[in-house]
């Protein structure tokens, strides 16, 4: 296929969780990215949802970027739930 | 015949059209046009293969001689076996492997919607099962043939190639016989004849998509379903039994 693209594939698993990315293929078109990742990605019951994004859609951010985009977030211990004191019998946090 | 006798024959025909089938296609494993292809493929063949266990298990319990699903499917000679020729064609190029894939799917969809009315509970339980999986196997080859035969002027060129290869072992999917009838009569089958308008509705409709041209009808083929096979079949039939036939009674 020499016309074919790199897609992104996200596999919801269940009902109330979040896409989640699991891989890329190879595809012609959406309609064939849709296929191919039902036949790679959800063969053993892994899948309820898929989404395919064509790789060169997604937006990334630069390595080089790294410091300043998250740097912020050292040394602000406050932010993190870390003291906060979880009620007795609260199961599910 | 006995009763059982032609449900057992019945079951059979419906599991050498998978079994067969799906061994053609499994050949195709590790070699497909590409990584993904080559996936899609084997799950198509895997689910013939699935289908072809239960029609399988279900004539040998009717047939009542003691064998099983694999005794049938590894012990049995050639003129035992009565799969319709169409699906022990070679695999060809991809034109030709899609183009067998989809003249099947079309007819296969189409007797399983049928037989999920089946008044035997087995068949129309296993026929409600395989048409879920062969929903997907029509879709995903009638895409084929449509990116195919409109695609490059290469790709076009052995599409029709491959029609015209295929097209003459179309007639045998709808032909009926003594077991046919006896099965429509007692409401277990389907008439197959009928099913030949909707599917070369079907097909039109996909070739047309395809910018593919409606094959003309010449001399049919046919043979198949009473045993008399093409050669390539007893190659087929060597390579997937000589495991089970040189070990008899190993388990794994």
């Amino acid at each position: 296929m020499s016309a074919s693209q790199l897609w992104e594939v996200f596999v919801r698993s269940g009902s109330g969780l979040a896409h989640k990315h699991v891989g890329s293929l190879h595809a012609a078109d959406a309609t064939m990215a849709l296929q191919n990742a039902r036949d790679v990605y959800t063969r053993r019951h892994e899948g309820a949802s898929l989404w395919v994004v064509r790789a060169t859609d997604i937006v990334a951010s630069q390595p080089e970027d790294a410091g300043s985009l998250f740097a912020a977030a050292d040394g602000k211990p406050y932010r993190d739930p870390t003291h906060y004191v979880v009620p007795d019998g609260v199961k599910h946090l | 015949m006995s009763d059982t006798t032609d449900l057992a024959t019945y079951a059979m025909r419906l599991g050498d059209n998978a079994l067969v089938l799906g061994q053609r296609l499994a050949t195709w494993t590790g070699h497909g046009p590409s990584l993904e292809e080559d996936l899609a493929s084997t799950n198509v063949a895997l689910d013939l293969i699935g289908h072809a266990r239960l029609w399988l298990a279900y004539a040998a319990q009717c047939e009542g001689r003691g064998r099983d699903a694999d005794a049938l499917a590894f012990t049995r000679d050639a003129r035992a076996f009565t799969n319709v020729l169409l699906v022990e064609r070679p695999n060809g190029d991809y034109a030709q492997t899609i183009v067998r894939q989809f003249f099947f799917d079309a007819w296969h969809l189409l007797v399983l919607r049928a037989l999920c009315a089946s008044r035997d509970a087995r068949i129309a339980a296993i026929a409600e099962k395989a048409a879920l999986e062969v929903t997907y196997h029509v879709k995903r080859s009638g895409d084929w043939m449509i990116r195919l035969g409109d695609g490059t002027d290469e790709s076009h060129a052995r599409m029709r190639v491959a029609i015209d290869d295929a097209w003459p072992y179309t007639a045998e999917l709808f032909a009926m016989d003594a077991v046919d009838d006896a099965m429509v009569a007692r409401g277990i089958g389907c008439d197959l004849a009928a099913l030949h308008a909707p599917w070369r509705t079907y097909v039109e409709t996909v070739l047309t998509d395809a910018t593919l041209a409606f094959p003309t009808d010449g001399v049919m083929h046919g043979g198949g379903r009473a045993g008399v096979h093409t050669e390539s079949f007893s190659y087929l039939l060597a390579e997937m039994q000589s495991v089970a036939r040189s070990v008899p009674a190993e388990r794994w």
